[in-house]
């Protein structure tokens, strides 16, 4: 849908508030994208809700002129769930980050994948606590130095995209703060996705974490390492296309010189009943140091959780009427007369 | 029935009390429903006590492993389950060894002796037959080979492969009902047909139970052992339409019927836990009624998406126990500070951390009045009786809904497990809960904005507007508030201010309160005893032997635990002694005695069992001294 369609514009989702993350932030570019986005979908201010965690990312509400509810850390999933299930006629939003989505929260954001709640789920990741001032977090990488891990990180970290599609999110994606063009195709699908959809978002934290991205969103960098997936085209990718990505034996993926590669490269198919390329394909880079893929890695339709629980409820209503005194009265009942 | 054989004689009771004790696979809860079915229809009052280990299968034989139903059943008005029984079914040595030293001198004591071997004596730790010994002289025992009885009663359908022998020794069960059932002159239709409804399609082990059932009637008919009958008449009841409820169920229904009479569709998320899990499977079974119910991944998920669900309009609820209610704690605080309103449910068990799954206790007062970081004023109330449960469930969601706040319902293990009869209420006398609130529509503010925090001034309450009303978008969440605008705020004074407000707000719900209602017949009693919760029966109970001793006491039962009834403090004063039990070690006494400085008594205990009346005539007279 287009602004004329809809009659809305970028303003009537800004609201008045002053905004304010650190200047430079890649969150403002995030925000600038989706209030732009939201008119060209043709959404309403009115049915549309942004749900939060705790963090730099989860102000984001108080900057939209919708609904919007900052709840406490960790639980915008299952605030959102609720809020889902009770009113179908909205679009809800989480907006969560690597240490709220992916730490306290990872309990509420896999279920909420798997179960298929009909949610737009945003999830920052800028490899840091940012509004705690810099500690590491479940993104970053092993040996990154920041204030609680002076001599290096040695936890392991979680791949985002590895973790949704284990889930077996039926919408999975990525993209970049900065790149205006790409995170709003991707949000477009997301918005059109009926179930979870689950879109990381690469942040640049400015002040704790600068260039964390670089690999992929350098000027230099990006051109050689963005593996750009659309469906139905081959996956190859470089300045002039001269990296392919094939299928090996062992059933991962592998990089090899498209001259190489032949017939073997992989056309990408975000259909695919079954996540196993689309997982192979996020641990082509499990932190994007290198050749990294964005894009929509899968796009399925799948019963949503929440409409199957008013299926039931409307069900059982069909079946049996809403009568309170005969449910009082259910079972062994007797009469006491004077 | 006909065939009597054997002349017999006919005692009329007042009251009685039976216990069915067997291993954790015997079907003892079962059991027991059923004869409390039949009391029930034979027009009883009663009240009854289910007991059973909290692992699901402790190993058969075992002392760990034994499961009771206790019944209290009279022609008068019951308020507990009975302190000694009457009547004590033991299906093995270990539930023998477990109950009999409750057992009234001279009572009934029906065993399994097919039970009683060598092996099984071991296991409940006997070191010979207690059958054998001089340990029972003074009871009226009935040795009853119920498993070969049984067995010999459904010959016939074993013989022709039928049954298997496992399920039809399982129907033993059904034998000590249909026995104990004659004993006391109760029909056994009623269970019959329950029994044909229960299994359905699978004929065979309808009738196998059946079968035993009425095996074990029979064998009370025609064997000489057993030479009196009784016969406990019907109470007196007020006047209307009975059925047996369970807390658990009590408040099922009432959260259904404050869905109704709000027009408010019910929303309800939980995670499994001991001993709230019913409230979640009777309502899964009602969502004709539009009830939706969410099993969560965790408890604050569960109080999460409550919390969204009230955001968007609906009656929202969750329910726990003690350890659930631990981990919503932080979430129950995002709901006081959104004032978003949200019945949350604690069916108290015994604690702290695991402690007691299956036993009951009433230690969560100061978790559900005090354990939030911050200042988190919460409304706190308590039912008081399973029937009763029904009617805190409404309270709770007219708090919430009038007042926007979340909202703690108490009740325990006690109350959600024993089930007692319960006047079914006129759906149209019930609370119009349509009155206590209306969705906002309209900007509330200069210009045509609205004003989220802008309150109603009698209430204090913020509008209630609902996602998808246009012109009405606001943001929520836990950081602290500018008045009106909702704004984020980092002011100091104006946090105080805040906080004086929330306050302030709860403070409003008591003074709202109808005035609180005292037992004190005589209208000269120097002594008080004050209570909440499942205490009530025994309180009454042992009030009303004191008063028939010639001991004037007052009673008063608390259903609103936070904000306490502003007529509390001059009632407390009025009395010599103030006498305070509680199954927790001093909760409401401490918050009695620090909110009016009088001298409350407490008296406690936690041993996972209510309180006995015996137990609270002797603590309350105690305290009262000598001087009436």
């Amino acid at each position: 849908m287009t602004e004329a369609t809809s009659g809305l514009t970028k303003k009537d989702f800004t609201s008045d508030r002053e905004v304010r993350w650190c200047p430079g932030c890649g969150d403002y570019a995030i925000l600038s994208t989706v209030q732009s986005l939201l008119a060209e979908v043709g959404a309403r201010p009115e049915t549309t809700v942004f749900v939060s965690g705790i963090g730099c990312s989860s102000r984001f509400p108080y900057y939209m002129d919708t609904y919007g509810f900052h709840s406490i850390h960790g639980r915008a999933p299952a605030v959102a769930t609720g809020l889902a299930i009770a009113r179908p006629d909205l679009d809800v939003w989480v907006i969560t980050g690597d240490g709220d989505g992916l730490s306290i929260g990872g309990n509420h954001l896999v279920h909420a994948l798997r179960r298929n709640v009909n949610l737009k789920v945003l999830l920052f990741n800028n490899e840091i606590y940012g509004l705690t001032k810099g500690q590491y977090s479940p993104t970053s990488p092993i040996g990154s130095v920041h204030k609680s891990t002076p001599m290096g990180s040695i936890d392991r970290p979680l791949n985002p995209v590895s973790l949704a599609l284990g889930a077996e999110a039926t919408f999975v994606a990525r993209s970049i703060d900065a790149d205006r063009a790409h995170l709003s195709e991707v949000l477009t699908a997301a918005y059109a996705h009926r179930g979870a959809a689950f879109v990381e978002i690469y942040q640049n934290c400015v002040v704790f974490n600068d260039d964390a991205f670089i690999a992929v969103t350098g000027k230099e960098e990006r051109v050689v390492n963005q593996i750009r997936l659309r469906h139905g085209e081959p996956i190859v990718f470089g300045p002039g296309g001269e990296r392919a990505v094939v299928a090996q034996g062992d059933g991962s993926l592998a990089i090899v010189p498209t001259g190489e590669a032949g017939d073997r490269v992989i056309v990408h198919d975000a259909h695919l009943p079954e996540p196993t390329t689309a997982f192979a394909l996020s641990r082509l880079a499990p932190s994007p140091t290198g050749p990294t893929p964005i894009g929509v890695f899968r796009s399925v339709a799948a019963p949503v959780y929440d409409d199957l629980l008013r299926e039931q409820v409307e069900t059982a209503r069909a079946r049996t009427p809403a009568d309170l005194g005969a449910l009082l009265a259910s079972g062994n009942v007797w009469d006491v007369t004077d | 029935m006909s065939g009597t054989t054997v002349e017999r004689t006919r005692v009329t009771l007042h009251n009685a009390v039976v216990r069915f004790a067997g291993d954790s696979g015997d079907g003892m809860q079962l059991t027991g429903d059923r004869f409390t079915a039949e009391s029930a229809l034979a027009g009883n009052d009663l009240a009854t006590l289910p007991d059973y280990p909290a692992e699901i299968r402790a190993p058969a034989g075992t002392l760990a492993g034994v499961s009771s139903f206790q019944l209290h059943f009279s022609d008068q008005d019951v308020h507990t389950p009975g302190d000694q029984p009457d009547v004590l079914v033991a299906m093995n040595p270990a539930a023998l060894k477990k109950h009999l030293k409750d057992l009234k001198p001279g009572g009934t004591l029906i065993v399994n002796s097919d039970a009683f071997t060598d092996r099984n004596l071991q296991k409940a730790g006997y070191e010979g037959n207690p059958l054998e010994g001089d340990v029972l002289t003074d009871l009226q025992v009935h040795e009853v080979p119920l498993t070969s009885l049984t067995l010999r009663a459904l010959e016939e359908p074993i013989a022709s492969g039928g049954i298997g022998k496992k399920d039809a020794e399982r129907s033993k069960n059904m034998f000590a009902l249909g026995l104990v059932s004659w004993m006391f002159s109760r029909s056994i239709d009623a269970t019959e047909a329950w029994l044909r409804a229960k299994f359905g399609a699978r004929q065979a082990l309808a009738d196998a139970n059946v079968a035993a059932l009425k095996a074990g009637w029979y064998y009370g008919e025609t064997t000489e052992a057993f030479v009196f009958t009784y016969e406990v008449p019907a109470a007196r009841l007020a006047p209307g339409r009975y059925r047996n409820i369970t807390g658990n169920q009590a408040i099922a229904y009432g959260l259904v019927a404050a869905s109704v009479r709000a027009g408010l569709p019910l929303f309800y998320g939980s995670y499994p836990i001991t001993p709230a899990s019913d409230i979640l499977h009777e309502l899964a079974k009602l969502k004709h009624f539009g009830v939706a119910t969410f099993q969560a991944e965790d408890e604050i998920a569960a109080i999460g998406s409550t919390i969204g669900a009230a955001f968007g309009g609906a009656l929202a609820v969750t329910a726990s126990s003690g350890p659930g209610i631990a981990l919503k704690t932080e979430a129950m605080g995002l709901a006081m500070m959104t004032e978003l309103p949200v019945v949350i449910i604690d069916v108290q068990r015994g604690g702290p951390s695991t402690g007691l799954p299956t036993k009951t206790e009433q230690s969560d007062l100061f978790q559900a009045v005090l354990g939030r970081n911050g200042e988190a004023p919460i409304p706190v109330i308590a039912a008081s009786s399973p029937g009763d449960a029904f009617d805190a469930a409404l309270e709770a969601a007219r708090i919430a809904l009038t007042y926007r706040t979340p909202v703690v319902l108490l009740s325990d293990g006690y109350l959600a497990n024993s089930a007692e009869p319960w006047r079914l209420p006129d759906v149209d006398d019930l609370p119009d809960l349509a009155d206590a609130f209306t969705f906002a529509t309209e900007p509330n503010g200069p210009d045509g904005t609205f004003l989220p925090y802008l309150r109603d001034p009698e209430t204090l309450a913020r509008p209630w507007a609902l996602p998808g009303t246009p012109g009405l978008q606001h943001r929520i969440g836990g950081l602290e508030k500018e008045p009106d605008t909702g704004s984020i705020s980092y002011d100091g004074d104006n946090h105080h201010a805040m906080t004086v407000l929330r306050h302030e707000r709860l403070a409003r719900i008591g003074r709202a309160l109808p005035p609180l209602e005292v037992d004190d017949p005589s209208g000269s009693a120097d002594v008080l005893v004050v209570g909440w919760g499942s205490t009530e029966g025994p309180l009454r109970a042992a009030c009303t032997e004191l008063r028939e001793r010639g001991r004037a006491v007052a009673r008063v039962h608390l259903r609103h635990l936070a904000p306490l009834h502003p007529d509390l403090d001059d009632l407390v004063r009025r009395y010599r002694v103030v006498v305070c039990p509680e199954n927790n070690m001093g909760q409401l006494s401490m918050l009695l005695r620090a909110r009016t400085l009088v001298d409350v008594q407490p008296y406690n205990r936690v041993s996972g069992q209510p309180f006995s009346s015996a137990e609270l005539v002797a603590a309350i007279e105690s305290f009262a001294g000598s001087t009436a």
